[in-house]
C-alpha cells in the first residue's frame, strides 16, 4: 500500500494511535520519534522511518524500510546504541547515511532528549526519598484508648511523688531539705512577736524613701520601658511561683535573712534592693536627660 | 454455665402464686407462661419498651452493687469494732498483677546485666565521661507545633541545640554531628502540622530508637504551669524493668547530664506503663510536713488521738512545666539511622500485642518480649524472622 493512501486513511478517517487534545493531535505509537501526529512522523505511513526506543535503560535504533514492508515480523531493524553520548551519534550517523536529513536530526534530537532523562532517572534514584505510608485509622484509634487506660492505670503524680519522698528518704538531697521545720517555725513566731517590728521599721523608713523616689521616676519609667520591666517581670514571677508552693525551705541561704525571707516583710524588702539598683539606674538616666 | 443456672433456676421454683395458678387454668396457655426465662432487653422489638427495660435492669445492678459494697464496708467496721482481722480487701483485677512473671525482668544482682551495661554504648555518657550533647531538628517540613515543641524540649534537656533540617539526608546529620562531638541526635517528626513521631539517635554508633509520639500537650496549655529554670534536672525512669526497657531506659538517660543539680528542684519523668512512656517534667517539687492524717482520722474517731498524733507525714507537691506526652517503641535499631541495610534489635508488631480478653491470664507485653530482645553484639546475618531461640544464640 502507498503511503500516502495510508496516510489519508489515517489522518482523515481513523487511527487508533490518534489522541486529539486541546494542545494540538499527538500520537500513541511506541515507534514513534517526535510524538507529533503529522506526515513526515508517522511511524505508519512511512515505509522509511527510524527512531530510538528505551528498553530498561538501554537506547535501540529501530529501523524500518519499504524492503521489508511485506514482512511485518522482520519489519524493524534494531540497533543497540552504546551508553556514550557520542558515540550513540557515530552509530546513528553511520546506520542513517544516506537517509533524509530531517529523519536524522530529529532523531538525534530524540537521543539527546532520552539520554537526559535517563541521567535525571538516575539521579532520582539515588536520592533519599522520604515514603509514604498509611497509618491504620483504626489502630490509631486502638492505640489512644490504649494509652488513656495506661495512663490512669500509671497514677503519674502518685508515682513521681513517691519515688522523690524515698530519694529524700535515701538523702539523694543532702542538707537541702533537711530543715529543723518547727525550730524555725518558732523563731519566726518570736520574731513576728518582738523583734521583727523593730527590723520592720528600720526596713520600711528605706523603703518610704526610695518609693517616693520611685514616684517621682513613674513618668520617666513609662517613658524608658525596656530593661528595668523586664527584671520587674522575673522577679515577680519568682515570687508568684514561691507564693504557691510555699517555698521556704530554698537551699542554704544567710541565717539572719533567711528568718527575714520567711516572711512576707522579708520578700518585700528583697524586692526592694532590686528596685533600688533600678531607681539608681533610672536616676542616673534622668541626670542624663536633664 | 451461670446463664443455664439463671435460666433453670426460676424453673424449678414454683414462680407464680395461687392466684396465678388459677389465671394459668382459665387460660390455658401453659407453655407460654411456663417460659420462666426473664426477657432479655435485646429480645425486645420495641425500641421504647426495650430502653425502659434495660434501664430497669441496669438500675438493679448498679443497686446490687452498692449494696454489697456496703455490706463489705460493714463488716470491716464491725471486724474493727470488735478487734478482729478486718476481712480481705478486694482488689481488682488490672493487666498489671495478672502479669505473667518475666524472666527477662532484670534483677539487681544479674552480673550478665551489669557487664553487659559497662560494654554498652552508654556507658560513656552515664560514667560521666563525657558530657552529654544533644543535637535536635526536625524533619524536612516543620510547622504547625513542631517548633514550640522542640523550643520546650530544648528547655528540658540541657546542652541541646537546634539545627535546621534543610534537605539533608538524615545520614549527611548523623556525620556532622559526629565530627561535632554530639552524644545524641534527636529527630521531631511532624505530620500534618503535628508532631507525632520520635527518633533518637545515639552516636556515634549507637542505637537507634523510634517512637511514636502522641498526645503532646505545650506548656501554655497546661494550667498552672510553671516556667523551668537552666539548673540540670534530675531524672525519674519508672517501670524500665525487662532487658529492653533497661535499654531503652539506659539511652534515655545518656540524653541527660548525670549530675542533677538538686537545689533546681527539676524533676524530668519518663514513666513506663504498659509499654506506653509517659513523659512529665515538673519544676518545685517541695516536701512539707503535714498533719493532714490527724484531721481525717479526728472525723472518724476523737478516742484514737494516741495513734494520729505523732506522725508527721511529709507529703511532696509538684509543680508541672514543660511539655507533656507519651511514646511509644516502635522500632529500636542496632547503629545510626539506616533504613534499607539496618539491623533492627526490636520491632513492635501488632500481634505481639494481642491478649486474650477471655482468657485473662496471658498478657505479653512486647515490653517483656525476651525472645525479641538482641544482646548487644547481635551477628549479622540475623533476621528478625528467624526462630527467636536461634536468634538468641
Amino acid at each position: 500500500m502507498s503511503d500516502d493512501v495510508i496516510w489519508h486513511c489515517i489522518r482523515h478517517n481513523h487511527c487508533s494511535f490518534m489522541a486529539k487534545i486541546t494542545t494540538g493531535i499527538f500520537c500513541r505509537n511506541p515507534y514513534n520519534a517526535t510524538g507529533i501526529c503529522n506526515r513526515s512522523s508517522c511511524p505508519l505511513a512511512n515505509s522509511r522511518y527510524a527512531t530510538i526506543r528505551d528498553h530498561d535503560g538501554i537506547f535501540y535504533l529501530y529501523m524500518k524500510t519499504a524492503e521489508r514492508a511485506h514482512l511485518p515480523n522482520k519489519l524493524w531493524e534494531r540497533v543497540k546504541l552504546p551508553r556514550n553520548y557520542e558515540k550513540a551519534m557515530e552509530v546513528i550517523n553511520k546506520h542513517l547515511e544516506f537517509w533524509p536529513k530531517l529523519l536524522v536530526h530529529k532523531i538525534k534530537q530524540r537521543l539527546t532528549k532520552m539520554t537526559q532523562y535517563r541521567i535525571r532517572m538516575r539521579k532520582l534514584q539515588l536520592k533519599v526519598r522520604e515514603k509514604v505510608m498509611t497509618m491504620p485509622r483504626k489502630e490509631t484509634q486502638r492505640h489512644l484508648r490504649r494509652m488513656d487506660k495506661a495512663e490512669k492505670a500509671a497514677q503519674l503524680e502518685k508515682n513521681i511523688e513517691s519515688e522523690l519522698k524515698e530519694r529524700l528518704k535515701k538523702g539523694v538531697y543532702g542538707d537541702i531539705y533537711n530543715y529543723p521545720f518547727k525550730e524555725f517555725d518558732t523563731i519566726l513566731e518570736m520574731e513576728k512577736d518582738d523583734v521583727a517590728p523593730a527590723e520592720e521599721e528600720e526596713e520600711e523608713e528605706v523603703e518610704y524613701v526610695e518609693g517616693d523616689d520611685e514616684m517621682d521616676d513613674m513618668e520617666d519609667i513609662e517613658d524608658f520601658g525596656g530593661l528595668p520591666d523586664d527584671e520587674d517581670d522575673d522577679d515577680n514571677d519568682g515570687e508568684t511561683d514561691e507564693d504557691d508552693l510555699s517555698d521556704e525551705p530554698v537551699a542554704k541561704k544567710p541565717k539572719g535573712r533567711g528568718s527575714d525571707l520567711r516572711s512576707n516583710i522579708g520578700k518585700k524588702s528583697k524586692k526592694l534592693i532590686t528596685e533600688v539598683e533600678r531607681d539608681d539606674d533610672m536616676g542616673t538616666r534622668r541626670r542624663t536627660r536633664m | 454455665m451461670a446463664k443455664e443456672r439463671k435460666r433453670r433456676q426460676p424453673a424449678d421454683a414454683p414462680p407464680p402464686g395461687d392466684d396465678d395458678e388459677g389465671r394459668d387454668h382459665r387460660r390455658e396457655k401453659k407453655p407460654r407462661k411456663e417460659r420462666p426465662d426473664p426477657v432479655l432487653p435485646s429480645q425486645i422489638k420495641n425500641k421504647d419498651k426495650r430502653k425502659e427495660v434495660h434501664a430497669k435492669l441496669k438500675r438493679e445492678k448498679k443497686a446490687q452493687k452498692r449494696k454489697l459494697a456496703r455490706e463489705r464496708g460493714q463488716a470491716a467496721q464491725r471486724a474493727v469494732e470488735l478487734g478482729e482481722q478486718p476481712p480481705e480487701k478486694l482488689v481488682p483485677r488490672t493487666i498489671e498483677n495478672t502479669r505473667e512473671p518475666d524472666e527477662t525482668v532484670c534483677r539487681p544482682d544479674d552480673q550478665e546485666l551489669f557487664a553487659g551495661n559497662d560494654a554498652d554504648e552508654f556507658n560513656a555518657v552515664l560514667k560521666q565521661q563525657t558530657t552529654p550533647k544533644v543535637l535536635i531538628t526536625t524533619c524536612r517540613f516543620n510547622s504547625g507545633r513542631g517548633p514550640a515543641f522542640i523550643e520546650e524540649l530544648m528547655q528540658v534537656i540541657p546542652n541541646s541545640c537546634y539545627v535546621k533540617r534543610g534537605t539533608y539526608e538524615l545520614k549527611k546529620i548523623v556525620e556532622y554531628a559526629n565530627h561535632r562531638d554530639f552524644t545524641s541526635l534527636v529527630v521531631v517528626h511532624t505530620n500534618r502540622r503535628e508532631p507525632d513521631a520520635l527518633l533518637i539517635i545515639n552516636l556515634p554508633a549507637g542505637p537507634t530508637a523510634h517512637f511514636k509520639l502522641s498526645k503532646l500537650i505545650l506548656r501554655k496549655d497546661i494550667k498552672n504551669h510553671g516556667n523551668p529554670t537552666s539548673h540540670k534536672p534530675e531524672l525519674v525512669l519508672n517501670n524500665f524493668t525487662t532487658r529492653l526497657g533497661h535499654r531503652v531506659g539506659r539511652m534515655i538517660q545518656s540524653l541527660f547530664p548525670q549530675d542533677p543539680n538538686f537545689r533546681g528542684r527539676r524533676v524530668v519523668t519518663f514513666h513506663n506503663q504498659r509499654d506506653y512512656i509517659f513523659f512529665r517534667h515538673h519544676r518545685r517539687y517541695i516536701f512539707e510536713m503535714k498533719e493532714n492524717k490527724i484531721a481525717s482520722k479526728d472525723k472518724k474517731a476523737k478516742t484514737s488521738e494516741s495513734k494520729s498524733q505523732p506522725e508527721k507525714q511529709v507529703i511532696c507537691r509538684l509543680q508541672e512545666c514543660g511539655p507533656r506526652f507519651t511514646l511509644k517503641l516502635l522500632t529500636l535499631q542496632h547503629g545510626t539511622f539506616d533504613t534499607k541495610n539496618g539491623e533492627y534489635e526490636w520491632v513492635h508488631k501488632m500481634y505481639h500485642q494481642i491478649c486474650c480478653h477471655t482468657k485473662v491470664v496471658i498478657i505479653q507485653l512486647p515490653w517483656d518480649y525476651t525472645s525479641l530482645f538482641l544482646p548487644f553484639s547481635p551477628s549479622k546475618n540475623l533476621s528478625l524472622l528467624a526462630p527467636c531461640s536461634s536468634r538468641l544464640l
